[in-house]
This record gives structure tokens, C-alpha cells and sequence, in this order.
């Protein structure tokens, strides 16, 4: 709600209680968490869908080509002991870019013109749940805010009648909610989860959205909660926690029926569904609802979605495992950015892909290859970015990322700068000192920021 | 502050002597020298000198023994100290010197003096060597931390010069020729100092023998040095008489109560100082509460519970005939009650960032940490004195005890240490002591202090007077100590600690849990089997050859690796859980908490592996040195594989009274706890009362209640501040005592009336001219909804809904354990009829009743809560079934009364009040109005959920 309907909101609610309580205003707003809220700078990108891989996808076998680690295959790899594995799947260049990905994502290969491929990742340690929340809040060591969290702090949230950040089906271990927290920010700033990593998106069920009586009877409740907050508001002269309770009522009335609907696909042309893979018994139905999910909710204006999908760590049956990854998200990412596309959403919306880490040049055991912290690959489409792009390198084997490298604060401040947002200057105080999502580090690569 | 350390340290004054106590002296004498020595004339004038005494705790304010002691040392009364003269303030009062008479000339022309100044004339030869042998190595290894170009420099120390190499950094010269012993850069690259290692690993680590031999060639040739120019002097960022001038840290002294004249308003002293506060901003206090408003304010505010509408009426009643006594006896009644300590309690949950997960990477259970939760509740209960509350938290392990109660009390006391945030699956060892103490660091300098110590982990804090070099005093109080959490060693659990047992006479209450013989033979028989099964598989591996001399080589051979992880964590889960249990198979009487190592180390890690278990614990098990107690090494930039020099355990020096020795046999909690509630401590009481004021007014007289230091901000009234602190104290510690002196206040029980006048000049109510209306806390809404419904559960459960899982982790693992991960469901939706402070706190799974209404953030100290107003919580309160049960229950009590009485009685059952004649109006056009008759019911249901979710039902006036 803008502070003009809100304050003719208030005016006709027939309280009366002046000007006081419009010199209140500021103060009442100023506590309002989500308030729509300008950025430091014009923005390229006003939303942002995160494509959380965990489990950390392997690099060599999808974006990072690398036909010298295929011509050393057999040989000694860096750790010893160790024989390098080169990739069994074969890599083309695409689109008119002519950047090489793997034959395991032909469907996202279409889009590769709309990607900017950055093979140059790295973050600070290879176990997962230090890295996984590492990638989230941008601190291993201590519990910090996440990145969305981040996000709602610096621009609020469009559309009140939704929350502002939205994970669907993350995982509850490594970190858990710690990964959609809002550790020291205002709990407003937290995330809200929809559904969990292992149960199908489609029985995902939202807490206390479902009315316990009927609309008619809860409208009449509601009308008397607010008769009795005018009461209040009128005896106190000057209360903006009434005030805000108020506003809050009419925006939970108005959340608890759109949040069902925006869960509900049947609205969608079968056109649609076919397009993100979604059918009964398909591969790529469930992370084809996840994807779908996300659309609808960015367009509905959330301002920060993301999904996870999980099943990346492929210690053993890599032959078989990592196919199956990549078709359970080939087919439901392609529709996303065609649909994105389609709707005129992708101008201005941020769509990142990003594991935690990478995997290893060398194989481990027969059929498998091991944790890789010091080189991967993340990529970008939409808002802001040059597209049809590939930015930094990892070594000739897909070790380590040598040029431009990329580590996670730097991931961290260029999303922000998408965004509008300076990541020196989005701080919050907390027990005496400035903190950022960054500490004190990240750069922003500029030059993978369209100009 | 890092000059007067070096002195306080170095200097141990005995009369009028001087004695040099230990084998850093030399060097730190050196650091002294270089530090004082303003102008670099490689000598000490008489004011430099004179400055290096005021440092000196035992010197500082003695100018005439300083003058003398100056004259002793100037042998050849040039009026400068050179080095050498200088140096010999260690031979002071020691025999050789003394201050009544001169000394003889003893004019030692030692190395430093010859050779440390410019301009020495060095040959071709020299040059060529340096040029060849060392600088090379200097640039490449060494510049990246220690030159002027570095990022950050490392320790105080550049290289890149002359002047720098031979001055050092903050341990002590770098370079002194001719002497391989002093030279610390020496040292450094012979790597034979644990705590001193140079280049560390990540700059390439050990250098070759021959580069070594080389240095050491070099500094016995005098350490021929081409480089002229001046080294950069890296300065303390702070300006340390300025912090220490800061207002928290002055002593506190008994402020003059205001004379108010005959103003009749105040009724005590908190009242003359908040008066004259308001006065002096020409802001006037409005009127004062209505009885039935201040009998809600001080139910919630002692008790957390609303008052039923009988107590109400009898206030009034005797508010009436005498308002100080019925506010008194009310109060007193309130205190005694066994509720207080539940809600004053849960305040210092808070504080204690209190829970019953580890939260992080890997979130297992603390089944174990309510001990510490009815522990805090008892205290408060007991009005236990604060001082000695804070100091059983420290060090409760350390204490003299009554009895094997008293005892296991004051062990659980020590949970305070051990249930903080842990990082499980941390794979560095080294990395998870210094965590580990840095939260305990952290937790106790903001709860208690109020201050963020923990910033000085990496370099000195930025705005404080707490140097690097004191956090890693207190750093090694610390990792003396033994942190048990417990927690079983699952798959990714690589830090499970044992327990603290408790004396089976303490006769604390123990969980109904029991392992039953059947089930402990078969864990038995299971735990066999897996041991046999995992030598098997461990000698086969070794058999094969690869168990080399270093171990196993299983990590290119994932399977075996996982299955070996695996057999580990299951023989280490069935050890625990057999552990947890006595012989008659009643569980053991566990907790969390503290204790302190030996003083050498008793189980050191296995070398040779020769279990399964054997190389577990060698490859992540704490490192030898941190299994006994010792000093810390200060860790450059907070980087454990940067270790500097070691520091000697101590206490804070921002208030310049560290001067206490710790005993070598204890890691030294005792005296911080000591020095903690001392009398020449004004920070303990002063953050303790601010607490205080901040739970009963809404804030703090200061606003930042965790933080007291520099970037902290100004109290709104100091002397009313200190007022109470000095009261406080005086009371022997006491809230008990410090509350009823508060609500008896005429400031406390103000009306939260607005008035325009005051608002436009205090705004936020911060020299307290009215009472602040507040937002109730979560578990206050809660509990007052079980209230109204009838339904609450005042007697308190035995241990927590978490004790009953036992050791659990939430979420899952990779591999199967023996217990199933439990779902966060079963947390986000627990319910219990008990009050809500007994509610299971696992983090990042904290039940929705509570995170709703911003609950305190579990991960870190929480003095004060987050009040937010979201939609999320109208949906809480429209849709959830723990409302919608106790509305429907409400609506039963009043089912039962007449029909004429039941709205009426309703507002005065949940806002301790009667309705106004509009507000009966607006009810009885609801029912009026109300869409559903198939349910007679129905509407009374709805309209107590209206009251319910009302914002009245949630706040206080």
C-alpha cells in the first residue's frame, strides 16, 4: 500500500483522529518493514529467481569445457594418486554465441545466447553445509542474514499482499532456515518457505493461510477486530503498532487468498505445462512446478524466489546420476526463461543457476568425481547482464578458476548491483558496527553488467 | 593500550625495583624502547621516558620515582637513555642497580646499539649476499603480510626495511645482529615455536634448510642491510585515552539525588532523577495509570500472566484506600510466585542466546540444555544475588559448594558456555576450539559487559580499548576449558564432546526416559558386531598396503571412505546412547556445561592408529594443545593457521585493573568472573540494571543494551543510570530488591497517555515522561491465550520435548543413522498446555506460537527483541488451530455465564477492563449481524477470537 492509500485508508475508517495521526505517519512508515524502498541506483534487474543447485553440480560435464582434461584422461590428476576423468558427454557450441555446453542440457543449450556463463566460481571450503550456507548468507563461520533477506532490507516488497522472498523446497539440513534467515535484520525480512527439499511440491501446504471458518464469518471477525482497533486508535490518539495492526489485518485477508491461487497451476494452458515439463509421472514434473511456481510468483511480485533442486552430489554413479539431474531441470528451465521471455518478465528479472561448489577434473573411484571448492560454475540470464557471454576461466583441466576469478562475495555484490544496490552501502547496525553481506570484501564484475 | 601492555606486562614493580620476570622480556623491552621512542633517535629523553612510566600501572602517578629511576639508568648522565642504559632497568633494585645510588658506569656496547643505526657502512660482500640470499626471499615470501605495501600488515612488522626488520612488529624485533636467539624472524623460519611459524602454509609454508641456514649466516654476519628509509609504523587505529575516557568506563560513584524542592510528584529517588531529567527538557510527566492498567502492567511485567478479573477488582479496591501499599504487597505477592522466575527467566534466555540445537551447518539436538534453562528460572526465583548468578555461569565448576546439589547447580550453571551455536561439521580442529571460544567470548563480553569483545579477534577493535593481544589473553581462558555439549557422532557430526555428569545425591529430577536390558543387550551385541565388522575392515584395508605410515589412504576410494565414516559414526552413536544410561537403565543425570582441562595433557591423540576410532580421532580429534591448559597464541587476522606469539591468559585492560595473576593449575574463568563483579567493574552493573529498566519500560535508559562501548549509545539519564547500578550493588545484587524499588516509582506507573507537548520533544519517551506502551513478548500473548481459555498448565514439565527425542538431529543426513532426522514440523508446531518458556527452542526450528511475534533470535545474545507488525501474524491469529482452541474455549467460560454478563465479563477476563458503551455497541451488532445460525455458539467463538486477536490482547499499556 502507498503512503496515499494508506493514509485515505485511514481517514475513512472513520477514527478521526486528525493530525496527529498524520504526524505519526512518517514514524508509523518508517517502521514498516516492507515498504516499497528506492536503491542506490537505477536497477537493471527488479526481481530475482535463484536456481539453487545443491549437492554442487559437476562443472566439467556441463558448462566448463574442457577438451584438455578429455586428452589427459588416465593420466595422474592432482591429487595423488588420483586419474583425471574426462568428460563422457560431448560438448557443442551453441546458438550464435558459439559457447560450448553439454549434451546433457539440450533444451537449455537454446537459451545459451540468453546465458552469461561464469566458469570462474570459487568459494572457501569443499563440505557441503559450510559452502551451501556460504553461498546463502555469504559467511561460513557465523550466522549472518541471507541473501534474500538482504535483498527485502534494501527494496522491500511490491506486493504486500505476498510475502516479498520466497524458498521453495529447501532443504532443512545444512543450515536449514538458516539459508532464508534474517539472523540480525527484522524477522520481516525473513524468508518464507513453501514447501521442503524431499516431498513433492505439489502437497506443499501454506501455514495458516486456509480459514478455519467461512469467508462470510471471518470477513464479520475481522470487521469487528478492526472496530475494536479504531476504538483503540482513537483512545490512545497515537499508536502506531495499532495502526500498522490495522493495515495488517486488511493485507492478510487479501494474502490468505492470494497465496492459495498463486499455488494453484490450473489456471495454466496445458501449452504452459508441457512447456516446463509438468505431467503426471514425468521426470521433470516436480521441478517443473517448482519453475513454474517461481513465474508466477515474480509476476505476481515477489521480489526474491528461490528454488532448489538437490540431487547433485555425485560421489559414485556420476554415468547415471548427473544425467538424471540434468533432466529433472533441462526441460523446467527452458520453460522458465521462454516463459519469462514470453510475458516481457526477463527484462528486468534476474534469473541465476549456482551450486555450492563444483566437482573434481579427476575421478573418484570408478564412476564418480569428488568435491571441488577452488573452481565452478555459475550462470546469470536476464536483467542487466551481457548475454551470449562467457566470463573467467578455470585452469585447462577445471581445477581452479584462474581468470576473473569469481568467489561468492563477489557473486554476492554483483547480484546486489543488478539489483541497485551498492553492496558497501546496504548496511545494517548491529551490536556496534556496520555489517554487510559481503564483510568486507566482494567486487562487482562490471563486465558482465550490460551498459 | 598495546604500549601500556607491553609495560604492565613486562614490569613488575617491587618497591621501587623493577624486575624483569619473564624470557619475553627482552624483547619486549625492546618493543617498549621502539614504542616510547617518539622522535627515533635510538634513545629515550626523560619525557619519553616519563611517558613509558605512565603506562606502567604500578609507575603511573609517581613522577618523582619515574625522575629517579630515569637518573639511575643514565650511567653516562647525558640526559638520554641509550638501549643499553635502558636495558638495564631489568638489573633495577636487583642488586646491581639500585635508584639511592648511581650506578657504576657498566657502559655495555652491545651489538643493537652498534649496528641498529643508519648509515653503517656495509661492504660489497655483505651487499651481494643480502642482495642475493635474502631479499629475494624477503619479496617473495614475506612481503605480501609485511611490507608497506601489504593489504593489512600482519602483527605490526614490515620487512621492507631496515629500520623495520631490526624494530620488529607487535612481539618484538624482528632482526637483532648478531643474535640468532632474539632474532624472532629466526625463530619464525625455524619453525621449532608451535605458535610461531613463518611463511605459513598459505604463503608456501616452511623454507628450505638452506634458506634458513642462510638467514642465519646473515644475522651472525651482523645482518648486513643495504635498505635504507624509514619503516612505516603501523599505530593502533584507536586513540586509546580517548576510548578509555568513554562514560562505561568510569568508575561509578553515588550521583546527589536531585533536590526537587517540594515538588510533591517524585515519591523516591528513581522519580527526583527521572524528574529532573524532564525538567531540564522542559517536559512535564502526564497523569498517572489506572489501577486496573497498572495491575495488567506489573502482571506481565513480573509474572508474564494476565490478572483474572477478581485480582483486578480487588486492586481497585485497595489501590484505592492506600496505593502504595497495594502496589507493594501485589508486587511482593508477584515476586514470590514461582512465575517470576519463568518470565524473568526467559529475559535471561535471551541474553544466553539459549537453546536446545546447535543450529548451523549440522543442527543436532542438546537434549540435555533444559538443565540450564530450570537452572536460570531457579536462580531468579531464589533471587539469587546477580554477581554471584554471572559468576557460577563462568566458572560454577570452580566454586566451593554446600553440597552434591549445590554442586551439580553450579555445574549446570557453567550450560552458559556450552550452548551456543556449533559448527559440527567444521573439518579443521584448530578452527572449532577458536570458534568455540569466540562464542563463548562473544556471548559473555555482550551479555554481561556490554561489550563486543569478539571484534578484537582479528585485529584490534576498531572503536574500544581492547587490543588484539587481550582477546587472546582471554582467548586461552578459554581453550583451557573444556566445552561439553554432547551430541552424538553421527555421519556429519565431527565434534561430539562427552557430558557433564552430575552426583546421582544431587537429587535433580531426571527425564522418564529408560533403556531397557533387552534394548541394551541388543546395542551391545550391535555395538560388537560393528566394532568386529570395522577392525575387519580397517586391518583388510591395511593389509592391502594402504595403511601407509601416515594412516589410511581411503580418500580416493569414496565407498571405502563412506562405509569407514559410517562404521565410525555408528559405533560412536551407540556409545553415546549406552553412555547416557546407568545400570538399573535409568538415564543418567546429564547436562551441558564447562570444565577445565588438566594441566598436561592426560589422553593425547593416538600417533599410530591402531582402531577405526584410533584414526577418526587422530585425523579430527581437539589438538594436544588445547587439551591442557595453556596460553593462546595470538592468531594473525583471526587466521588459526597464522599463529603469532603466545599470550599470556589475563583479563580485559580497557579498565586497567588486569593486574590479577591466574593461577597456573586453572584456566582462569574464576578470576574473569572475579574481576567480572568486582567492585572496580562499573560495566556488570551498569549493563545489568539497563537490562533491567529495558524489560520494564521498553528500552533501556541506554538504547543499546547489548553494547556499551564507543558506537553504543548515550544514556538517556547517566545519573539515574547510576543511581541504580550504585543502589544495585549496595543491595547486595539483588532484582528482587531493584524491582519493587522500580514499580513503586511514581515513574513507573504513569499512564502511557500521549501528550503532543512532550512527543514533539521526546519522541521516543526516552526520559520516560509517560510509560511507553509495548508490544507483549511471544510467550506473553501464548501464555495469556491459554490463560483466558482456562487451559494453562502452571505446574512445569519435567526436562523439554527435545530431552524426550534424545540425541536427534533435525533435517537428515546422507546416511542412515540410528535415529531418524526429524522433521522441523514437529517443532514449528509444538503445543504444549505449559507455559511457553517451556516450549522446545531447537534453532532454526523455533515454534511458529513464538517465532510469530518475534521471538529472540536463538543464534546470538538478544537483549532486546524485534517488535514487527506483519500480515503473517494476522494469519497466525485468524487461521491457526492453537488460536482458534483457545477462542473456542474462551467462548465456553462464558457460555456459562448469563447471557447479559458475557461481553462485559469477556473484555475484563482478556484486557483488565470493562468494554466502553461503543464497544459494547460495536459486539452486539457483530452478534447482531453474525452470517451463521446454524451455530449458537458459533458467534461467541468468533468474537472471542476478535478479542484474542485484537492488538489490545497483545499490548500493554
Amino acid at each position: 500500500m502507498t503512503l496515499n492509500s494508506r493514509r485515505q485508508f485511514l481517514q475513512t475508517s472513520g477514527a478521526g483522529f486528525g493530525y496527529l495521526a498524520f504526524s505519526a505517519l512518517a514514524h508509523a512508515d518508517s517502521q514498516r518493514a516492507l515498504a516499497v524502498k528506492e536503491p542506490h541506483f537505477t536497477p537493471k534487474a527488479k526481481r530475482i529467481i535463484f536456481l539453487c543447485m545443491r549437492g554442487a553440480p559437476s562443472h566439467v560435464d556441463t558448462f566448463d569445457y574442457k577438451p584438455a582434461l578429455t586428452a589427459a584422461s588416465g593420466k595422474d590428476g592432482r591429487v595423488p594418486g588420483s586419474k583425471l576423468k574426462g568428460s563422457q558427454w560431448k560438448f557443442s557450441p551453441r546458438g550464435k554465441s558459439g559457447l560450448h555446453i553439454s549434451e546433457l542440457l539440450p533444451q537449455l543449450s537454446k537459451h545459451v545466447d540468453d546465458l552469461c556463463i561464469i566458469n570462474s566460481m570459487h568459494t572457501d571450503v569443499p563440505a557441503h553445509p559450510q559452502s551451501f550456507i556460504n553461498l546463502h548468507t555469504g559467511s561460513t563461520q557465523f550466522v549472518r542474514p541471507s541473501l534474500g533477506a538482504w535483498t527485502l532490507y534494501g527494496l522491500g516488497s511490491v506486493n504486500q499482499n505476498l510475502p516479498g522472498f520466497v524458498t521453495i523446497a529447501p532443504p532443512s539440513l545444512f543450515g536449514g532456515a538458516q539459508n532464508y534467515g534474517s539472523s540480525f535484520l527484522p524477522a520481516a525480512y525473513q524468508g518464507t518457505r513453501i514447501g521442503i527439499d524431499g516431498r513433492p511440491i505439489a502437497s506443499a501446504q501454506l501455514r495458516d493461510v486456509k480459514p478455519l471458518v467461512t469467508s462470510q464469518v471471518q470477513r464479520s471477525e475481522i470487521g469487528l477486530v478492526q472496530a475494536l482497533h479504531r476504538e483503540k486508535l482513537a483512545r490512545d490518539i497515537h499508536n502506531p503498532e495499532v495502526e500498522g495492526a490495522i493495515e495488517s489485518f486488511e493485507l492478510a485477508f487479501k494474502m490468505q487468498s492470494e497465496m492459495p491461487k498463486l499455488l494453484d497451476l490450473s489456471a495454466e494452458s496445458q501449452a504452459t505445462l508441457d512447456s516446463y515439463g509438468i505431467g503426471e509421472g514425468i521426470s521433470t514434473d516436480d521441478f517443473g512446478r517448482k519453475c513454474l511456481l517461481a513465474r508466477r510468483m515474480v509476476e505476481a511480485g515477489v521480489r526474491f524466489v528461490e528454488v532448489t533442486h538437490s540431487d547433485w552430489d555425485h560421489h559414485f554413479k556420476i554415468s547415471q546420476d548427473l544425467p538424471n539431474a540434468c533432466k529433472a531441470v533441462d526441460q523446467p528451465i527452458a520453460g522458465l526463461l521462454s516463459d519469462l521471455k514470453a510475458r516481457g518478465l526477463l527484462d528486468d528479472t534476474l534469473v541465476v543457476w549456482s551450486g555450492e561448489f563444483g566437482r573434481t577434473p579427476h575421478s573418484q573411484g570408478a564412476d564418480g568425481r569428488d568435491h571441488n571448492n577452488k573452481g565452478f560454475t555459475a550462470w546469470m540470464a536476464g536483467a542487466g547482464i551481457q548475454t551470449g557471454f562467457r566470463y573467467g576461466a578455470t585452469d585447462e583441466l577445471g581445477y581452479e578458476a584462474v581468470q576473473d576469478k569469481m568467489h561468492i562475495h563477489d557473486l554476492h555484490a554483483t547480484i546486489l548491483h543488478l539489483l541497485g544496490l551498492d553492496h558497501e552501502r546496504l548496511t545494517f547496525r548491529y551490536a556496534g558496527r556496520d555489517f554487510r553481506l559481503t564483510d568486507v570484501k566482494g567486487v562487482v564484475a562490471k563486465s558482465i553488467v550490460r551498459t | 593500550m598495546k604500549k601500556r601492555i607491553i609495560v604492565g606486562i613486562v614490569l613488575v614493580v617491587a618497591g621501587t625495583g623493577v624486575i624483569a620476570q619473564d624470557k619475553l622480556v627482552e624483547r619486549r623491552l625492546e618493543a617498549g624502547f621502539v614504542m616510547f621512542d617518539r622522535d627515533k633517535d635510538d634513545a629515550l629523553s626523560e619525557s619519553e621516558f616519563k611517558d613509558l612510566g605512565e603506562y606502567s600501572p604500578k609507575l603511573k602517578g609517581k613522577p618523582q620515582i619515574v625522575e629517579r629511576l630515569f637518573r639511575a639508568l643514565d650511567s653516562n648522565h647525558d640526559g638520554m637513555l641509550s638501549r643499553s642504559e635502558y636495558r638495564n632497568i631489568t638489573t633495577v633494585g636487583n642488586g646491581k642497580a639500585s635508584l639511592e645510588e648511581s650506578p657504576t658506569s657498566e657502559t655495555s656496547p652491545s651489538d643493537i646499539d652498534a649496528v641498529a643505526k643508519p648509515n653503517e657502512i656495509l661492504s660489497d660482500e655483505s651487499v651481494a649476499f643480502f642482495e642475493k640470499k635474502i631479499r629475494p626471499v624477503l619479496v617473495d615470501r614475506c612481503y605480501s603480510c609485511h611490507a608497506e605495501t601489504s593489504e593489512e600488515i600482519a602483527g605490526g612488522l614490515v620487512l621492507d626495511t631496515r629500520e623495520g626488520i631490526r624494530r620488529g612488529g607487535s612481539s618484538g624485533p624482528g632482526i637483532v645482529p648478531g643474535k640468532l636467539d632474539t632474532s624472532l624472524v629466526i625463530e619464525a623460519i625455524r619453525y621449532t615455536n608451535d605458535d610461531l611459524k613463518m611463511p605459513p602454509e598459505i604463503n608456501g609454508g616452511k623454507l628450505a634448510d638452506e634458506v634458513i641456514a642462510d638467514f642465519e649466516t646473515w644475522v651472525k654476519m651482523g645482518a648486513p642491510d643495504p635498505r635504507d628509509g624509514q619503516a612505516m609504523r603501523v599505530q593502533p587505529e584507536w586513540d586509546m585515552e580517548k576510548a578509555k575516557s568513554h562514560w562505561a568506563f568510569q568508575p561509578i560513584s553515588q550521583p546527589a539525588v536531585p533536590s526537587m524542592g517540594n515538588h510533591d510528584w517524585p515519591r523516591n529517588d528513581i522519580d527526583r532523577f527521572v524528574l529532573a531529567g524532564l525538567k531540564a527538557k522542559g517536559l512535564e510527566p502526564v497523569g498517572d495509570a489506572l489501577p486496573e492498567t497498572l495491575l495488567r502492567r506489573l502482571h506481565f511485567d513480573l509474572i508474564g500472566l494476565p490478572p483474572t478479573p477478581e485480582q483486578v477488582q480487588r486492586f481497585v479496591q485497595s489501590h484505592r484506600l492506600d496505593t502504595e501499599k497495594a502496589v507493594s504487597e501485589s508486587v511482593d505477592e508477584l515476586m514470590s510466585s514461582p512465575q517470576f522466575g519463568e518470565r524473568w527467566g526467559r529475559h535471561w534466555l535471551d541474553v544466553a542466546r539459549y537453546a536446545e540445537s546447535t543450529g548451523k551447518d549440522v543442527n543436532l539436538l542438546l537434549p540435555h540444555a533444559w538443565r540450564y534453562r530450570d537452572y536460570v528460572i531457579d536462580a531468579f526465583n531464589r533471587d539469587k544475588p546477580i554477581d554471584e548468578f554471572f559468576r557460577e555461569q563462568l566458572a560454577g565448576d570452580l566454586l566451593p559448594y554446600e553440597n552434591e546439589r549445590d554442586r551439580a547447580m553450579k555445574q549446570i550453571a557453567t550450560g552458559f558456555l556450552a550452548v551456543g551455536t556449533k559448527s559440527l561439521n567444521e573439518r579443521n580442529s584448530k578452527q572449532f576450539v577458536l570458534d568455540t571460544a569466540d562464542e563463548q567470548i562473544d556471548t559473555f563480553s555482550q551479555a554481561m559487559l556490554g561489550m563486543t569483545v569478539a571484534c578484537a579477534r582479528c585485529h584490534d577493535h576498531k572503536f574500544d580499548p581492547i587490543p588484539q593481544r587481550d582477546y587472546y589473553a582471554l582467548a586461552g581462558i578459554f581453550t583451557s576449558t573444556e566445552t561439553c555439549f554432547g551430541t552424538a557422532p553421527t555421519f556429519q557430526n565431527l565434534r561430539s564432546t562427552p557430558l557433564i555428569e552430575l552426583s546421582e545425591k544431587s537429587g535433580l529430577p531426571r527425564m522418564p526416559n529408560r533403556l531397557s536390558s533387552q534394548r541394551r543387550s541388543e546395542l551391545e551385541n550391535e555395538l560388537t558386531r560393528i566394532q568386529r565388522y570395522g577392525a575387519f575392515q580397517f586391518y583388510g584395508t591395511a593389509i592391502k598396503g594402504k595403511l601407509t605410515g601416515q594412516g589410511l589412504d581411503i580418500n580416493n576410494d569414496p565407498k571405502k571412505l563412506v562405509m569407514f565414516v559410517g562404521i565410525n559414526a555408528k559405533i560412536g552413536e551407540l556409545k553415546a546412547e549406552l553412555a547416557g544410561y546407568g545400570s538399573d537403565g535409568r538415564q543418567k543425570l546429564l547436562s551441558v556445561g564447562v570444565r577445565d582441562y588438566p594441566t598436561a595433557v592426560r589422553n593425547p591423540l593416538p600417533e599410530n592408529p591402531k582402531t577405526l576410532e584410533d584414526a577418526f580421532a587422530k585425523y579430527s580429534g581437539r589438538p594436544n594443545h588445547f587439551r591442557k591448559i595453556s596460553d593462546c597464541p595470538l592468531y594473525l587476522r583471526g587466521d588459526v593457521d597464522k599463529p603469532s606469539d603466545t599470550v599470556q591468559r589475563g583479563l580485559p585492560s580497557m579498565l586497567g585493573t588486569e593486574s590479577i595473576t591466574i593461577q597456573s593449575s586453572e584456566s582462569g574463568r574464576r578470576e574473569l568472573a572475579d574481576w567480572l563483579v568486582s567492585d572496580t567493574n562499573p560495566l556488570t552493573s551498569r549493563v545489568f540494571v539497563n537490562r533491567v529498566w529495558h524489560w520494564m519500560f521498553g528500552s533501556g535508559l541506554v538504547d543499546s543494551v547489548d553494547n556499551f562501548g564507543t558506537t553504543g549509545q548515550s544514556p538517556a539519564n547517566l545519573a539515574l543510570l547510576d543511581h541504580l547500578a550504585y543502589r544495585f550493588r549496595e543491595s547486595g545484587w539483588s532484582l528482587k530488591t531493584l524491582i519493587k524499588e522500580i514499580v513503586l516509582s511514581r515513574s513507573y506507573q504513569l499512564a502511557s497517555t500521549f501528550d503532543h507537548n512532550n512527543f514533539e520533544i521526546d519522541p521516543a519517551n526516552d526520559l520516560v515522561w509517560r510509560m511507553s506502551p509495548r508490544r507483549l513478548d511471544a510467550e506473553c500473548i501464548r501464555d495469556a491465550m491459554l490463560a483466558v481459555a482456562g487451559d494453562l498448565q502452571l505446574q512445569p514439565p519435567v526436562g523439554s520435548v527435545i530431552a524426550q527425542q534424545g540425541d536427534a538431529g533435525i533435517g537428515g543426513y546422507p546416511i542412515k543413522s540410528l535415529r531418524a532426522p526429524l522433521s522441523d514440523d514437529l517443532f514449528l508446531s509444538t503445543n504444549t498446555k505449559h507455559r511457553s518458556v517451556y516450549l522446545p527452542i531447537p534453532r532454526n526450528a523455533v515454534p511458529e506460537s513464538l517465532s510469530a511475534f518475534d521471538f529472540a533470535e536463538p543464534n546470538t545474545v538478544a537483549g532486546s527483541r524485534e517488535v514487527t507488525t506483519v500480515p503473517s501474524q494476522a494469519l497466525y491469529l485468524l487461521n491457526n488451530a492453537f488460536v482458534g482452541d483457545a477462542a473456542r474455549r474462551f467462548a465456553e467460560r462464558l457460555w456459562k455465564l448469563e447471557a447479559s454478563d458475557r461481553i462485559v465479563e469477556a473484555f475484563r477476563i482478556a484486557y483488565s477492563r470493562s468494554p466502553s458503551p461503543s464497544e459494547i455497541r460495536a459486539v452486539e451488532e457483530f452478534m447482531a449481524n453474525f452470517p451463521s445460525r446454524d451455530d449458537d455458539k458459533a458467534a461467541w467463538v468468533s468474537f472471542c477470537r476478535a478479542l484474542l486477536a485484537g492488538a489490545e490482547f497483545r499490548s500493554l499499556d
